[in-house]
């Protein structure tokens, strides 16, 4: 017993070394070979430690769960990662739910400590099971990507919440037999685990995923309490406090607070309405060959990559025109805002995928005192991230949100596929600005016709 | 005892990874969520151990979690390896 635990702080420490080394794109590859390497240790351990196993039950269910992990991980498109983590965010808390239901009938149990530790790992891992999955089918597609709302929501939340408290309070107090509001705490967590996610929408995801990341840490770290196990404290802790940084820097990167991210509900019609003042905009649309000429007399370009370009899978396209635009002696950069794409850092991964070297890529900071000496800024299926009204307009629902300052580069060409508004359901003013051109189009083709054009000058 | 070494335990924890998970840059959070989820397969550990109690109901609840896990902690590490992969200079 004492070597397991010796094991599970080795393993612990391994975590903690490899999430150190992804500091730097140089050692990060190798800081999750060490992670890896401590979540063997920590499996050998147990296996080999606790005694009268059925090792059938376990080496068929890691075969299984092997494959299907396997499976997803070498087929995952990277425009697909957010769908991804969602699951498996779902895949965690679901197996700490189950471990700790598990544990429920283990006869061998029930000091109230346990109890409540145990009811308190259920809850948490079945709503991050639920919530995950909610938010795949969102970002999949299976279910609309629009918040979900309805009358009396927030009161049914409520109601659920206090029938939570008091089936937990009944799970842990409720004597001899509890099995029947144990099934009900399980029930009415899988259902809360639904309604607090559907009225999200889609470009909330990376709040959400990110908060959804958190709890499945937490259910981890509940288990362990319910085991009394230190490395899935220590882990558990480690991705709960992971999960929440990220939750924390998406939300200020809309400048919104949690609250009103889970409660909020923002993207629907009617929150917008108002807004149609009926201030015509004068808009100026330009073909690819036109786009080219003015890339052609420009000498510092920076592309802002927005969730269009990931629908469009523009990203090698997008690298092919930087390619030629740098061979012709132009500097390139590329402006990331952190709430880009459906998750955090989701445009790094897509552009790392199509070779454009991570230097390239600049966050917020670094790059809006950029913007004031540039040429051109290519800006590709963003539409938010670059609204100016936040700067200025009060009563934009986005104001007050950190925005790339494409509009202070000389020249601003944006590509959308038409002039619908973005997620926030508001038109954005700088497409009327005098030194906007709209170059309408799919990403991906529009980009591959302003190569064929810029070869052709 | 036993109890507050555990709580001490955790909450330090919770320390580490604020202070390491800050530093890691905006470039590589997609990987840091995909790692950290492969971290949380951790639960596989309480699986393995949940197979063998809480009887014929423990078990099939176990395997089931022990699948969860499995997947997690694979396609976790995989999936941020193959992502990780593709970061290069220039």
């Amino acid at each position: 017993m004492e070597y397991t635990n010796i094991a599970y702080v080795l393993s612990a420490v391994l975590f903690i070394l490899g999430i150190k080394r992804l500091s730097s794109p140089k050692t990060a590859r190798s800081g999750n070979t060490v992670a890896s390497i401590g979540m063997l240790i920590a499996i050998v351990a147990t296996l080999v430690s606790y005694g009268h196993l059925d090792f059938k039950i376990i080496i068929i269910g890691m075969i299984i769960g092997s494959i299907i992990g396997a499976f997803f991980a070498i087929k995952v498109q990277m425009t697909q990662m957010p769908q991804m983590v969602a699951i498996f965010n779902g895949f965690g808390g679901g197996a700490s739910a189950l471990v700790a239901a598990a544990e429920y009938f283990n006869p061998a149990n029930p000091s109230t400590f346990n109890a409540a530790t145990i009811a308190i790992s259920v809850f948490v891992g079945t709503l991050t099971f639920t919530g995950s999955f909610i938010a795949f089918g969102k970002l999949q597609g299976f279910i609309s990507g629009k918040p979900i709302v309805f009358p009396g929501q927030k009161i049914l939340n409520a109601l659920i919440a206090i029938c939570l408290v008091l089936l937990g309070t009944y799970t842990v107090m409720g004597g001899s037999d509890t099995t029947y509001y144990f099934y009900g705490l399980v029930t009415l967590s899988a259902l809360i685990g639904i309604t607090l996610t559907i009225p999200i929408g889609g470009a909330d995801m990376p709040v959400v995923i990110s908060l959804l990341n958190s709890y499945s840490g937490v259910a981890a770290a509940a288990t362990g309490f319910v085991l009394m196990n230190n490395g899935l404290i220590i882990s558990g802790a480690l991705v709960g406090a992971s999960g929440l940084i990220l939750t924390n820097i998406m939300c200020k990167g809309m400048n919104r607070s949690l609250t009103n991210v889970i409660f909020g509900a923002v993207g629907l019609v009617q929150e917008t309405s108002a807004s149609g003042d009926g201030k015509q905009m004068l808009v100026k649309s330009a073909s690819t060959e036109e786009a080219a000429m003015i890339l052609d007399a420009a000498d510092k370009i920076i592309i802002v990559p927005g969730y269009g370009l990931a629908v469009a899978q523009a990203q090698h396209a997008v690298r092919e025109v930087a390619d030629f635009l740098e061979a012709h002696g132009k500097k390139v950069l590329y402006a990331i805002h952190p709430v880009a794409g459906r998750m955090p850092g989701h445009m790094n991964v897509l552009l790392a995928e199509a070779n454009v070297p991570y230097e390239q890529l600049k966050d917020l900071d670094q790059i809006n005192p950029e913007f004031e000496d540039c040429d051109v800024a290519i800006v590709l299926g963003a539409n938010d991230v670059v609204n100016p009204a936040a700067r200025h307009d009060k009563s934009s629902p986005i104001y007050g949100m950190p925005i790339l300052n494409v509009d202070k580069a000389k020249t601003v060409l944006v590509n959308k596929r038409t002039m619908n508004p973005g997620f926030a359901g508001i038109q954005n003013e700088l497409f009327g600005f005098d030194n906007t051109l709209m170059v309408f189009g799919d990403a991906k083709a529009t980009l591959t016709d302003l190569l064929k054009e810029l070869k052709e000058l | 005892m036993e109890l507050i070494n555990i709580f001490t335990v955790f909450i330090l924890a919770i320390f580490v990874g604020f202070e390491i998970i800050t530093k890691v840059p905006p470039t590589l959070h997609t990987p840091l969520m995909s790692g950290s989820n492969a971290i949380s397969g951790i639960a596989i550990v309480g699986a393995i151990i949940a197979t063998q109690v809480g009887g014929e109901i423990g078990t099939w609840l176990g395997l089931i979690a022990v699948i969860f896990a499995t997947i997690n902690v694979v396609g976790g590490f995989m999936v941020t390896d193959r992502m990780l992969k593709m970061f290069k200079r220039k």
